[in-house]
Formats: structure tokens, sequence, C-alpha cells
């Protein structure tokens, strides 16, 4: 537990971007829900339908939500110009704002509804106009009320900020996501603890003004806002770029090999004089797009996604023309360099105990058919959506009895405790040796290669500098050496090892 | 009485709410200094005449003159500093003091009172200057409804209109507020129109006593020619009930052990 105390402190930069973006969100989703309010106290129909709306924002799941601003920022390009951000701030600020508009805009509206009649004939009896009502009469006696939904508001903004992580905006959930793929739980717990101190402070600070807004002391609704405004200040201030300079911002995945692989890269790029920044746990579907538009600049992707996902191509042209082709259509098309492939495959394979596959008699795809229908088939969160599924299914005729979708980490756990017989392992995964595990051999060629490689984005595409310092880890890397380097960060046990020790006993391994 | 030019006249006003008329065309001048009883049973549209004074309700036909000007035409913030409104739900304004809500119609037209004059207002309701500090959740029912009268006279206005100003007081206070407004009334020159659904207290304070029956003006009439059996038949069953109870008490009284 002492090591959770000991990364709280590094956690100052994520917590400063944290409070700037929920700060940001409350305050946008304020300026809004108040004047909406106001509208709607005048008007039952408007007040039926941003009720509706803010509702129906709130059934969404915040990580869809956040998730579903890259395409719309990236269609947007054609109004705004390329400029327009797509990742980081930008979405997570939009997305935040709508979920905290509900809380906000409910309490103004109730609080408008719940007026004493006989104060507002008053208030019209001693000649108010409609704008001295308001801000004399309703706007303070509503105020109470509006801060308490301020409140719930900001509690919710603060937590559903944490998933802004995977859209590229750092914040606590930095922390979270790394922990959670890492198995790391001390990092999950420190950035958890973070974010609910966090929570519980704005939480307190409010309540401060609310309750000073309720007894009318100006001293006390003044301090708390004093308060508020310091620590976003204080926020901001820590925010702001030590150097002018744009650093290379190194994208990584949702799991262990993407974390490692991108310390591996940052080090090297360091070592050569270059300032880095890491975008961790980003969803794996807005990594590409991000690198295409120098969100970020430096990945590592796989030639069978990019081939499936991007170049929407089924066939298997074999492992060379796979990654000549993709090549030079990332150069076309994107303007991505791909530098390289670094030696390794990750290759979604079917994957299944040993002992079981002896029992069963199973070795490949092809005798597994027959067993499929009594057999639970365990997949990552995006498996059965993808085109490497959807080849196998159809070449083999495949099917199986139950599909279950489990967390990358959390398959071989599920696989182990007989929750699933079989699962989507990927080849480069640690796990497969340590966990006795056989891949089923594809003799119909279903599946295709997966070579890693780096990618660089458009604005450093031509950078000889970092083409030169990246160039050693080109052929460098061999499945054995990424899947011991995968397993020590994934193990639960003393030799457990962060992905920044992995990389560096990696780098030796490649003979760095 | 009748040869004062009328600080106050109904020219057919009526008002309509969708389905429902509440006012089917009221003629009447009030003149200035005149205490005038409005009464009649709940929905006789009473209280909505009332209301077309300071335009709290607009009028859908005629018009309502107030010392010579279409209320229409004036600006409502001015129309209704010059028109003290007391009402049964008083409607202090919670957030402000008893001061600060006293001086609230002078200050919407940029004016400042003075401390000795919200004093003084306060002493007029028989208030303790020392209440003009407190919050109106620290009075009780009658001496928020004083701060209520206060808050009317604050503008100096010219006519007071009250809509069942004493509804929700106990009889006690009721009664002693009800005096002290006729009082002030007499005092201060002012023109008051009164809205109550209760004949003893109409007779009682009132110079002047206008019935109202299903949105038309049925009696028009002095407390003393009502009690004279004048007005006609709504107008005296309203009569007949204080009287009757009067008579009960005086004979209880009267009765033997």
């Amino acid at each position: 537990m002492n090591t959770i105390w000991e990364l709280l402190p590094g956690l100052g930069d994520k917590l400063a971007a944290h409070v700037l973006l929920s700060a940001s969100a409350i305050g946008l989703a304020i300026l809004i829900a108040l004047p909406v309010a106001v509208w709607a106290s005048r008007s039952p129909v408007v007040a039926r339908v941003a009720l509706s709306l803010a509702s129906l924002v709130q059934t969404i799941p915040a990580l869809a939500l956040l998730a579903l601003f890259f395409p719309l920022l990236l269609s947007l390009r054609a109004v705004f110009g390329e400029n327009l951000p797509t990742l980081g701030f930008l979405p997570a600020l939009m997305a935040l704002t709508l979920y905290a508009l509900l809380p906000i805009l409910r309490n103004a509206v109730t609080a408008q509804a719940n007026l004493d009649e006989g104060v507002l004939e008053a208030a019209d009896g001693v000649g108010m106009t409609k704008w001295q009502k308001l801000v004399l009469v309703e706007a303070p006696l509503s105020a109470p009320f509006i801060m308490a939904g301020i409140r719930t508001a900001s509690v919710w903004t603060i937590g559903a900020a944490t998933l802004a992580t995977t859209i590229g905006q750092p914040s606590l959930g930095d922390p979270i996501f790394a922990g959670l793929q890492t198995q790391n739980w001390a990092l999950v717990l420190a950035g958890c603890l973070a974010s609910a101190g966090l929570a519980l402070a704005a939480d307190n600070l409010l309540w401060v003004i609310e309750v000073g807004f309720a007894r009318r002391s100006r001293w006390q609704y003044g301090a708390g806002i004093g308060l508020v405004l310091a620590g976003i200040t204080a926020a901001l201030w820590a925010q702001v770029p030590s150097s002018q300079d744009r650093r290379i911002v190194i994208a990584s995945k949702q799991f262990s090999e993407q974390y490692i692989l991108a310390q591996l890269i940052g080090s090297r790029l360091e070592a050569a004089g270059y300032e880095v920044e890491y975008r961790d746990g980003l969803g794996s579907a807005v990594v590409h797009s991000a690198l295409a538009a120098s969100s970020v600049d430096i990945s590592v992707d796989y030639t069978g996604t990019i081939w499936t996902n991007y170049l929407k191509r089924d066939d298997n042209p074999g492992r060379e023309a796979m990654y000549e082709t993709i090549a030079a259509w990332e150069r076309r098309t994107n303007g991505v360099a791909v530098l390289g492939r670094l030696g390794f495959e990750n290759a979604y394979a079917f994957a299944m105990r040993a002992e079981r596959a002896e029992e069963l008699g199973v070795a490949s795809l092809a005798d597994l058919v027959p067993l499929a229908p009594r057999l639970t088939m365990g997949g990552d969160p995006e498996f059965f959506e993808r085109p490497e599924w959807l080849a196998v299914r159809d070449a083999y005729g495949i099917r199986f009895g139950k599909s279950r979708n489990f967390a990358p980490t959390f398959m071989y756990s599920a696989l182990l405790s007989g929750e699933a017989d079989v699962i989507s392992a990927y080849t480069s995964d640690g796990r497969i040796a340590a966990d006795r595990l056989v891949i089923f051999a594809d003799p119909k060629g279903a599946l295709p290669s997966y070579d890693a490689m780096i990618l660089l984005s458009p604005r450093i595409a031509g950078d000889a500098g970092v083409a030169k310092a990246l160039h050693p880890l080109i052929g460098a890397i061999s499945v054995e050496a990424m899947r011991e380097a995968n397993l020590a960060v994934d193990r639960e046990d003393a030799d457990k090892r962060t992905p920044k020790q992995a990389a560096t006993w990696l780098a030796g391994e490649a003979g760095l | 009485m009748d040869t004062a030019p009328p600080l106050l006249r109904f020219d057919g006003v009526i008002c309509r709410f969708g389905e429902v008329t509440a006012v089917r065309g009221v003629d009447c001048a009030i003149a200035a200094g005149s205490f005038v009883a409005l009464v009649g049973a709940s929905g006789s549209g009473k209280s909505t005449l009332l209301k077309t004074v300071n335009t709290l309700v607009e009028p859908s036909g005629g018009r309502v003159v107030f010392a010579g000007e279409d209320v229409a035409a004036l600006s409502p913030a001015r129309l209704r500093r010059r028109v003290g409104y007391v009402f049964q739900g008083i409607g202090l304004f919670p957030h402000f003091t008893v001061a600060e809500n006293i001086v609230i119609g002078p200050r919407l037209t940029g004016e400042r009172l003075a401390p000795a004059r919200i004093a003084q207002l306060l002493a007029l309701v028989e208030l303790d200057p020392g209440l003009a500090g407190r919050m109106p959740d620290e009075l009780s029912g009658g001496q928020r409804q004083r701060v209520g009268v206060a808050r009317a006279l604050a503008g100096e206005p010219e006519l007071l209109i009250m809509d069942e100003p004493f509804g929700a007081l106990d009889p006690v206070t009721r009664d002693a507020l009800g005096r002290k407004v006729r009082e002030l009334h007499d005092t201060l020159g002012l023109t008051t129109v009164m809205v109550t659904h209760d004949m003893a207290e109409a007779l009682l304070l009132a110079d002047r006593v206008l019935v109202m029956d299903a949105g038309n003006l049925v009696a028009d009439q002095s407390p003393r020619e009502l009690l004279a059996g004048a007005g006609g038949a709504m107008a005296q069953r309203l009569v007949a009930v204080p009287r009757e109870q009067a008579e009960r008490l005086a004979a209880m009284e009267a009765a033997p052990g």
C-alpha cells in the first residue's frame, strides 16, 4: 500500500488536467443550462423538450458519448477546416458538458417551478420588470437548488472525466487505464483515490457555497467561490506548458505490449534529445485516425489491423505483399510513414489450455469445428465484430455454443477458471507460455498476419532524426522477447515489472 | 362625495380567460378619498376586476382609467408605484430584510428611502422600528401583513388596492389590522379599494360596498343602505349572514343561564 502514497504525488499533472477539463465542462454546462432554464420557466414546451433531450443524453454510456464525438468532429472538419481537433480536450469537453447538463437543468427548472406564487405576485405588484424579477427574486431564491444541481453535475463529471483518457485527453483516468491493463493495482487505486478525492473536495466546496446561498451569507458563498476559482487557477498554472515546442506524442492502445513499446520508443527518442509525451490507453479505433490527423505522432500498429479495418480487404496475399501494400497505401492516402517492422507478430489466434486440447484431441481450427457448439468462446470486446472472426467463421463454418466478451487482461483468467473454453489470444502474449496454452493451427489461412510496425504521423514523417533514433528497433524484437516482456508486466507475483522496466529489459534483449 | 372627480373608473371592463368570462362588463367610478369594499362569493370576479387596476390582469374589453389616464398606456412600473397593492399571499421577499422589503418599490424607480422614513412606515403599521433588520421568516403572520401594508404605502401611493388582505390572519389580528388600515386611510387621505368575501368586514370598514355576482356588479350601496335592505337579493343574502350571527349571539347573551 505504501506504493500508492508514492504514486500519488506523481499524478499532479493528470490532476491539473482533470480539474481543468471538469471545471470547463461544468462551467459550459452552467452557461447553457441557466438561460435554457429561464426560457423553460416561461414555456412548458421548452421545459419538456430540454429535459427530455438532457435525459436522453444520460442514457448514453459516458464512454460511448466520448467516443461518438470523434467521428462527429472528423466530419465537421469539412466545415471548420483541418485544424479542428478531433481528439483530446475538445471532444472530451463537449461530451462531459452534455453529461453535466441534466442535473443543472432539472434543478433550475424545478426551483423555478416551485417558487412561492405569492412572492412572484408581489414582485409584479411592486412593479418589477421581467428582468428585475429574474435578477432580484427568481435567481436568488433558486440559487441554493441550482447549486445542488451543480454539485451533482460536478461529482458526475469528475467521475466521467476519467474516461477522457480513451480519447486522448490526459486525466486521472490515465493511471487507472494503464494500471488496469498492466494489472498494476496500486496505480489503479492511486488514480481512483485521486479522482474520488477531487470529487469529494469539489462536492464539499460547492456544498459550502450552496449553504451560503441558502443562508444568504455573502461571506460564506464568497469564500466558497473564491476557493473554487483558486483551485482552477492553480490547475491552469500547473498546465502552462514548460516549453513552446510541441513534444512528440507517442500513442498506445489499451494493452501491455503497447505500453512497453511506447516506453521503448520514448526512451530512444529521449536519448536522442527529443521531448516526448505519452497518450496511453487510447481506444484501438481512434489511434489510427489520431495518427493520420497528427493528433498523436507515433504508434505501433499491426499489418492485419490496417489491412482489414482501413484497407477493407479480406483476401490474404501473404505476409510480405501485405506489408508492402500497406506501406504504400499509408503514404499515399494518409501521409503516414511506415518506418518498418519490429520483427514479431501479434496475430489473433485461437487458444486453449494444453491439457484440454489434448483431452479433446484438437490441434487446429478444423478439428475444433465439430466440437464448437458445446464450447464457449471468449473474445476481447471488439473481437466478435472484427473481420478476423468473420473470416474464420466463414472459412471453417465454425459455430460456438456461447460467445462472451472479456477485457483482454481477464480473458486468460476466464480460460483458466473455465468460464471460456477457447479464447481469442494474441500470439505475442506472455501468458501463452506461462499458462501452458496451445494455439490452433489455421490450415485455411483465414487469419491475416499481424506484423508489428512503427507508424509516424504526417507531422514527423519526414523527420530524419526520429527515423535515425528508431531505426535500430526495426527487425530487432523477436516474438519470444516480446512475450517475455509482456509477461513481466502482466504477471501478479514479485517478478512483476512496470512497462518502463520491461522496455529497458527489452532494449537490452534487442542488443541496444 | 359624489361631486369629487373620480380617481378610478371602470369603463365596460370585460375579462375572459379562454372559455371562462370572469368579468362581464363592469362600469363604475370611484371618487378620490373613498373606501370601497368589493364583495362577492368565490368566483364572482371581484379579484380579477381589482387586478385590472394595476394591470396584473389585462381586460379583454373596456378600459380602466386611473387619475384621468388609461392604465394600459402607463408603464407598469410607474403605475404600480402609484397604486399600493396588498394581498392575501402577502408575498414578502424571503431573502430581503423587513426594511429591504418595504423600500423595494421606491428602489425600483431609483429612489433611496432614509432610515427615518422606514422607521416612520413601521410606526404607521404599529411595528417596532427594531424589526427593520429582521428577515420575514422571523415574524408572525400578523406582523408580516403589517410589513405588507407598509410596503404598499412606501411609495406614497394615491390608491391602495387590497385583495382579501386579512384573509389568512386570526380573527383578533384581522380585526385590529382592519381598523388600523381604515385609520391610515383617513389620516393619509388615501383612496382604498378592498376585495373581501366577508360582508361584516366590508360593512364595518367601507364607505361604499360594491357587490359582484357571476362577473356582474349587482349592488352599489353605502353600508347603511345595505343594512336598511337595499341592493337586491344577492347583496341581502350576504348581509343576512353577519346580521343573523349577531342576533344569535345577542339572543344567547340575553337568555337566562
